[in-house]
């Protein structure tokens, strides 16, 4: 039972992963003027695919992503001014992630850089790509695959913080870690 | 000398106008601070007939004459009879008022409700016209026909190009909503491109005026689109694995460089204006590329580096290799934009802890900063050269201003709401 279970829970992950444009869809809320049909939904996973029935507690551990007791709940990770160097406190973080990468090859993360407000849009557009280069690799040298990562970067476009604080700018100096659906 | 320019209005710029239909909420509305070192005096007659029109002609061009901070205007009221034709000028009255230039003019209304618009620049000292054009236009053509007149005048009186008829793109972001904006030079007649929840940056301009290359997130990562202003119709010519952004067009129109790290880091690509092609790399570094420019000729590329160490800009051959530094002051110089004569760029130089527009010419590598405000960003040349257009004021309150190209003249284009950003200054339309 528990094999099967695994398998199709495996399938149903497979099916969420397949479908990682559906969160890149969701940002859309542009006005297209022109006379094109806007882009089509991507498929979603078929019904089927999770119809697994929900097993008593204790059966499957709770989701190690979301459990927030569990370290690979956490997903950011802060950088100083103008660095990219991931510093020691959050390098049990990537670890984590870097690991479980490792051990679920069909699972695809994005991570998203982040910067504050000053300076060129588009140096910062480069520097949060930086960063989220930084932690993608680290994420490889722990066993995740390159395949298994994009990196992008928000520049000082979407800050978490607002405001022009040193404490701002502190909260927006960040890469993101994301799995699908997030 | 009388020429009619009619046909050309209604083949080249009615349909820009009319396919924008989404009207702004509130008009761009102009500061003046400063002025050129030599004013040319210049009398501008009210023309005949302008009284009663809705839309009137010569207050457009005295203000984009005196905005330019380059004509101071002599007061045209009182004088008897009012000149509308040459043989009406009493020159010794307008020389009394110190007026060395005239302008005079008038409007006919004509068939279909379309009106002709006569106007004449007169030499008050040689008692000769320099400049004689008439034009037929429609309404809605009345105040961009007020430009190409103040155009005419700039460029007979100044020798250089009048950049009033051109127009300008800018983002604004009122609440969490991104309008991709395109306006009149003088921010009057707005008109929304695109909009979106998510963040629009680096709008640029093709040559020829037609198109709008720009960066969006609404795919929640940097992808650049090109959109035409005159059909609407946009569609994504970068959109990678990883980040995609910094649009900068080739002179004939045809070829894009961009920002992409696809290849790991930010490195700088040429690929179609349409999005077809293998993206060809330019730049072959580990540190960070962006910010291309391409100069009006096509052979260089101007762009922001700190593969040594601190941003700097860099300058190579438009077919990629042999990156020279360029810029040696200080420790933060990003955002490069060759002037239209190719002698020298504008970008942004930080001081201490503020951002200004600053000017290095390439011959001599001289730097001359232009503004003084505590964040200034995103600095981009009025196709005549004579103006550098910029956003000012820092985020969250942004506003567009303008100084010319010799620091003495300075603008503020204030918008009565929202956060105003990322102004590009468009081409010169024939």
């Amino acid at each position: 039972m528990k094999r099967i279970l695994a398998a199709l829970l495996i399938a149903g992950a497979l099916a969420a992963c397949s479908s990682t444009p559906t969160q890149e869809q969701e940002g859309a809320k542009v006005e297209d003027r022109t006379a094109t049909s806007p882009p089509a939904e991507p498929s979603r996973p078929a019904p089927g695919a999770m119809t697994s029935k929900p097993v008593g507690p204790g059966a499957v551990a709770m989701d190690p992503l979301k459990d927030p007791g569990n370290i690979l709940s956490k997903r950011s990770i802060y950088f100083d001014y103008d660095s990219n160097a991931v510093k020691d406190e959050f390098r049990p973080v990537v670890s984590a992630h870097g690991k479980y990468l490792g051990q679920n090859r069909n699972t695809r993360v994005r991570i998203e850089g982040n910067t504050d407000e000053r300076g060129s849009r588009e140096y910062n557009l480069a520097l949060g790509q930086r960063r989220a280069d930084a932690v993608k690799q680290m994420m490889q040298v722990l066993g995740a695959a390159a395949s298994q990562i994009e990196t992008i970067s928000f520049g000082e476009e979407k800050p978490r913080a607002q405001g022009s604080s040193e404490q701002s700018w502190a909260e927006n100096r960040r890469a993101d870690i994301k799995y699908p659906g997030e | 000398m009388k020429l009619s320019i009619a046909r050309h209005f209604r083949t080249l710029l009615l349909p820009v106008m009319l396919i924008l239909p989404a009207p702004a909420w509130a008009a761009l509305t102009v500061e003046i601070i400063g002025s050129g070192a030599n004013q040319i005096p210049i009398a501008i007659v009210p023309f005949r007939a302008e009284d009663g029109m809705a839309q009137k002609i010569t207050p457009v061009v005295a203000a984009d004459l005196a905005r330019s901070g380059l004509f101071r205007m002599v007061d045209a009221g009182g004088v008897v009879p009012v000149p509308y034709e040459p043989a009406d000028v009493n020159y010794p009255v307008w020389r009394a008022r110190g007026a060395e230039a005239l302008v005079i003019g008038s409007i006919v209304p004509q068939a279909g409700g379309r009106y002709e618009i006569r106007f004449r620049l007169m030499d008050a000292a040689k008692q000769t016209q320099l400049v004689g054009i008439a034009y037929t236009v429609a309404e809605t053509q009345l105040r961009l026909t007020a430009h190409k007149i103040a155009d005419a005048i700039y460029e007979k009186l100044t020798g250089d190009a009048g950049v009033f008829a051109t127009r300008i793109t800018y983002v604004v972001k009122r609440g969490t909503r991104y309008e991709l904006q395109v306006a009149d030079a003088d921010g009057f007649n707005p008109q929304t491109v695109v909009a979106s929840n998510e963040p629009i940056i680096s709008p640029a301009w093709s040559p020829d005026g037609t198109r709008l290359a720009y960066v969006s997130f609404e795919n929640r990562k940097p992808v650049v689109y090109v959109q035409s202003l005159v059909t609407g119709g946009r569609h994504a010519v970068a959109n990678f694995r990883g980040s995609n952004s910094a649009p900068a067009w080739s002179p004939d129109g045809r070829r894009l460089a961009v920002v992409l790290t696809k290849d790991g880091g930010s490195q700088i690509y040429l690929i179609g204006a349409d999005g077809s092609g293998t993206p060809q790399r330019l730049t072959q570094s580990s540190a960070i590329d962006t910010e291309p420019n391409f100069s009006r000729d096509g052979q260089l590329i101007l762009f922001t580096s700190d593969r040594g160490g601190s941003p700097q800009i860099y300058g190579m051959s438009a077919t990629g290799g042999d990156p020279r530094r360029l810029t040696f002051e200080g420790t933060y110089n990003v955002s490069p934009r060759f002037s239209p004569d190719g002698k020298s760029f504008t970008f942004i130089q930080r001081n201490g802890g503020r951002f200004n527009v600053a000017v290095q010419d390439l011959a001599t590598r001289q730097v001359q900063v232009l503004t003084d405000g505590a964040v200034d960003e995103s600095p981009s040349f009025a196709p005549n050269g004579r103006m550098i257009l910029y956003a000012s004021g820092g985020k969250g309150r942004g506003i567009l201003a303008g100084v010319s190209s010799d620091g003495r003249v300075k603008q503020r284009l204030v918008e009565s709401s929202g956060d105003v950003r990322e102004p590009a200054w468009g081409p010169l339309v024939k």
